[in-house]
């Protein structure tokens, strides 16, 4: 065995999208150890609940990340509606869970983007792009907003999409479907991804439960749990939902839970399109949390559970405001994956459990 | 095998029509409700500084004494709380993005007394 050496990866480099850095502690180009330092990103956004109401807190709290913009808002949204006591219309529900799901597939797509890049696979990244294009437009046409879509508040949501944009998202949607299953077969079927993926960073069922990992982390290790199961909100509604599950739990079983999630996520929005009921978007919410109130909820973003807490102080600020997001939970199990694995492979773990820093430091 | 399989998805898109606008020399429709920027009609304004207490980045300052109306470009993020707690509706939200700028300068707007007319 050769002498065991450090080799520092990150916070800039070109596979990161986001600031994480790692220690590799390396002995014959076998990762032996791999230690996690964040920080780059800390905003302190949890900290401004002192100083802003909780109508405005939900504007930053949507911008924690952009990718997890509509999940972030969702979330901070149900929170504060659990606390208050406030009964949201059926139809803004239904809205939420569309936005929601329409940002879990551009959040894939964005994903699998990367990680096609990161095999060297150019084409397939500009192809994945393209797709999340469209669903930005979607986006951009009922919300406002491309990434950020402020179209959330707390006791609804601030715009309807009529019967034409529903027609013209679903047909938007089907379009993206023939061509992204194109794609994923592609992926899925290439043999140098599977020689890149398959085997690699191996994360079993008993350690994914161990190291209580979440979303399509650990679904890949089959670890049944999906918050949509819960059946919050439009979620209830939905006439058979089962999270996708993978038992090999490696860096392939990782890629294809993500790439079947996209066309479940299409199959959600198609079915709560059918079902939208009719009536308001919003009720009116006065008054403030109460002193002492304190109340939790989880939200099924992309990466996986997020968690909320809020605590009323009897003002219009909160008194606390915490968030526990996906990637702070998969960490643990990234290092424990990326031990044993080779130092050219650390590139395909990390990626494939999809780290979001921003959200994870706030 | 698969390589070949987008590779003729990749060849087909020779000869579809391009996903991107060929920007300058087609320019891009706003869509209707697009965040832009925030806009102010002042012959409406009461200067109640309603807009100020709900900006959550602190962006607009209304002036009373000064009858000014205040927006700092740089601080707005678009969100529309403005907007939609005007109780005079004189603020819009427009689909034109401000154009890029050298300093963080703001943009004043003087608010006519309508008493005096």
């Amino acid at each position: 065995m050769g002498k065991a050496t450090v080799i520092p990866f990150g916070p800039q480099h070109p596979v990161l999208p986001e600031p994480l850095h790692l220690d590799l502690v390396v002995q014959d180009e076998k990762v032996v150890e791999a230690i996690p330092q964040i920080g780059f990103v800390h905003r302190g956004l949890e900290k401004l609940v002192e100083t802003r109401d909780y109508n405005q807190f939900l504007y930053v709290c949507e911008r924690i990340c952009g990718i997890c913009a509509a999940g972030h808002s969702i979330g901070y949204a149900e929170t504060i509606e659990r606390l208050m006591g406030v009964e949201v219309p059926k139809r803004a529900e239904y809205l939420r869970v569309i936005w929601h799901e329409l940002s879990r597939v551009h959040s894939h797509l964005l994903w699998l983007g990367l990680a096609a890049d990161a095999f060297g696979f150019e084409s397939l990244f500009m192809h994945a792009w393209r797709l999340r294009e469209r669903v930005l437009d979607i986006f951009e046409k009922t919300t406002g907003g491309r990434v950020i879509l402020s179209v959330v508040k707390v006791g609804g949501v601030h715009r309807d999409i009529d019967d034409s944009q529903m027609k013209e998202i679903i047909y938007v949607l089907d379009g993206i479907m023939d061509d992204y299953r194109k794609i994923m077969n592609t992926l899925l079927t290439d043999y140098s991804v599977k020689n890149r993926t398959v085997g690699v960073g191996t994360l079993s069922h008993e350690e994914a439960l161990a190291l209580s990992m979440v979303g399509p982390f650990a679904r890949a290790s089959n670890v049944n749990y999906d918050v949509r199961s819960l059946g919050n909100g439009a979620y209830g509604d939905l006439s058979d939902f089962q999270p996708i599950l993978d038992a090999q739990g490696d860096c392939y079983a990782r890629v294809k839970v993500r790439c079947l999630e996209v066309l479940q996520s299409i199959e959600i929005i198609k079915e709560l399109a059918a079902k939208m009921p009719a009536g308001d978007i919003s009720v009116t919410v006065k008054g403030s949390p109460a002193e002492g109130a304190e109340v939790c909820n989880v939200l099924e973003q992309p990466r996986g559970e997020c968690y909320y807490y809020a605590r009323g102080n009897g003002s219009k600020n909160l008194e606390r405001m915490r968030i526990r997001t996906p990637t702070s939970q998969n960490i643990a199990g990234m290092v424990s994956a990326l031990k044993g694995c080779d130092l050219a492979d650390v590139n395909m773990v990390i990626l494939t459990i999809d780290p979001c820093i921003s959200c994870t430091e706030r | 095998m698969s390589g070949f399989k987008l590779g003729g998805m990749t060849l087909g898109s020779v000869f579809k029509k391009p996903e991107t606008t060929l920007y300058p020399f087609e320019q891009k429709v706003a869509p209707k409700g697009l965040r832009g920027h925030v806009a102010i009609s002042p012959e409406t304004c009461i200067l109640c500084g309603i807009c100020q207490k709900s900006c959550p980045c602190g962006a607009i300052t209304v002036d009373k004494k000064a009858r000014t109306w205040e927006i700092r470009r740089f601080s707005c993020v678009q969100c529309g709380a403005c907007v939609r707690s005007c109780p005079k509706a004189c603020l819009s939200m427009e689909t034109a993005y401000t154009k890029p700028a050298t300093g963080k300068s703001s943009h004043v707007v003087e608010v006519p007394d309508t008493k005096e007319r």
